[in-house]
């Protein structure tokens, strides 16, 4: 048995063979991984072009900015091509959400300051926004990937203050995931994939497995090594 | 003998057991690297320390007086639930209503093992020398008489509730600041009691035509309102205080960054609606017994 780290290791060195392999050249090699061993600022940029989100408080609020990024740029995209036969209530719903995922991100990006790291750039092409079933389903997945990423590291934050406005946020994300649930299917608030039948608590995730799912809808990609 | 094997034993059981000792994982790194014969020796000790860490025996009181407090409030929400999934003919949407009935009795039984494990007395239903949904302080006559026979009163009570309870869960987090195991559970529930309450409201809104929203919009155009009034969208002005309180609903400022003046879609500005819904504001212990005492509930 291996411990977290151990496979976390074990999954970052994967990552940069493979990207090696890509790479080609085994003395370019060489180079790249002293230069990304050596990168131990808050969130550079690595050769590779993840972003790391640092370390501490500021890590973790820069962790909620690019997830909050990434939910504020796809439901904008959501109003601005709504999927045909978008009811009014839908837009209504769904331009509330849009509102409250920009206002989180503008929040994140005030606060953060000069901390902040990079505006990102999203690769919505696996999302077809003209089909209701395709918008609604990212929409659920965003909505309760945020769920269980701020439950994931809530206790990590170490400022009191903080710790309050991530729960004031998630919250609300929660209060999104079970809007979009409904949308999908009446009923479906608090489903059995989110919410454990046994316990009636909602499934919290770690920040590598949520950015490993967050990254698939980034062409930036995101990783936050400090809290692995 | 196998450690790691006990290990994967316990997480047929309890698939969290991993997460609750992540703390002391270094430990067991440790266990590993000792010669064979030290290790198995040291298997027994290390493994009864594990447990009280991973099951908490070494929570202290304050984290225990948070959880009974957190069970006072869930017991309350389940009875609630319960009594009114039982009164003839008063729930229409029977399955709807089961879901959330059940999550709560799943959280009472959650922290009531939650505490027992913890080394701690956890309240019960018996704990309670009156429970009074009708906000009659125990005379069962009072504001909300109609509760168990009316509907409408029903889910607005219901929205009322889980809004209280989220408040209420975000109230204490910083009271367990920095612990894995009790931070995250509360946290975990405090998520779902957010999915409950946009349950009901959707529910009302969608079905019943009542005037609100899966989050709590703020009507106030500028300024505090400790009453509550400004945010309380139940239609029941008797509750504005479960959405009041010294950090009300309505509030716009977050950690020193005035929300109104960030940019939006619609301009340079976000208008106060969307920058109180983008945020659910907490309620203190204080303040959350001040609406349940005497009204709702009485301990003995």
């Amino acid at each position: 048995m291996k411990t977290e780290t151990e496979l976390n290791n074990g999954n970052v060195n994967m990552a940069r063979r493979s990207f090696l392999r890509y790479a080609g050249a085994g003395v370019a090699g060489i180079g790249l991984i002293s230069a990304a061993s050596s990168c131990h600022k808050d969130h550079n940029v690595t050769p590779s072009g993840t972003i790391d989100v640092g370390s501490g408080d500021p890590g973790i609020l820069n962790y909620a900015y690019a997830l909050e990024q990434l939910e504020a740029a796809f439901y904008t995209q959501v109003i601005a091509t709504p999927y045909s036969g978008m009811a009014s209530v839908e837009i209504s719903f769904l331009t509330d959400i849009r509102d409250h995922e920009v206002a989180h991100r503008e929040f994140f990006k005030a606060a953060l300051g000069t901390g902040a790291i990079q505006a990102l750039t999203p690769d919505f092409s696996s999302i077809n926004f003209s089909s209701r079933a395709s918008v609604l389903t990212a929409a659920k997945a965003f909505e309760d990937l945020g769920v269980t990423a701020y439950d994931g590291v809530g206790y990590l934050i170490q400022n009191p203050a903080y710790l309050v406005i991530a729960g004031s946020i998630v919250s609300v994300e929660a209060r999104h995931a079970a809007l979009i649930g409904n949308l999908i299917t009446f009923g479906n608030f608090a489903s059995s994939d989110q919410v454990d039948a046994t316990t009636g608590l909602n499934a919290s995730n770690k920040p590598s497995v949520v950015l490993a799912a967050a990254n698939t809808y980034l062409k930036t990609k995101v990783s936050a090594r400090s809290f692995s | 003998m196998n450690l790691f094997n006990i290990i994967e034993e316990i997480e047929k059981v309890d698939p969290e057991f991993n997460d609750r000792i992540s703390p002391r994982r270094d430990a067991i790194k440790n266990i590993s690297s000792f010669g064979s014969k030290v290790a198995l020796a040291a298997i027994p000790l290390a493994l009864g320390d594990l447990f009280k860490k991973a099951y908490g025996q070494a929570a202290s009181s304050s984290v225990i007086s948070v959880l009974n407090f957190a069970l006072t409030l869930e017991l309350l929400e389940a009875t609630f639930y319960n009594t009114g999934m039982q009164a003839s003919g008063l729930v229409t949407d029977t399955a709807y209503i089961a879901q959330i009935q059940a999550d709560e009795n799943d959280h009472v039984k959650f922290l009531t093992s939650a505490i027992t494990a913890a080394g701690g007395t956890p309240v019960t239903a018996a704990s309670f020398a009156y429970v009074d949904f009708t906000a009659g302080a125990g005379s069962m006559n009072g504001p909300f008489s109609n509760v168990f026979t009316n509907y409408q009163t029903f889910l607005a009570v219901a929205e009322t509730f889980e809004d209280t309870g989220v408040r209420a869960y975000k109230g204490q987090a910083g009271n367990l600041l920095g612990n894995q195991t009790y931070l995250t559970a509360a946290l975990s529930i405090h998520a779902v009691e957010a999915r409950h309450a946009s349950a009901i409201r959707y529910l009302r809104t969608s079905k019943y035509g009542a005037s609100v929203l899966p989050w709590i919009t703020s009507s106030a155009s500028a300024g505090v309102d400790t009453s509550g009034a400004a945010s309380n969208d139940t239609g029941i002005a008797l509750v504005n205080a479960n959405y009041g309180g010294s950090t009300p609903e309505n509030t716009t400022v977050q950690g020193g960054v005035d929300i109104t003046t960030l940019p939006s879609l619609e301009g340079s500005t976000t208008s106060v609606a969307v920058a109180s819904a983008a945020f659910d504001m907490p309620l203190t212990m204080a303040e959350v017994l001040a609406i349940l005492v005497p009204a709702f509930a009485q301990t003995k």
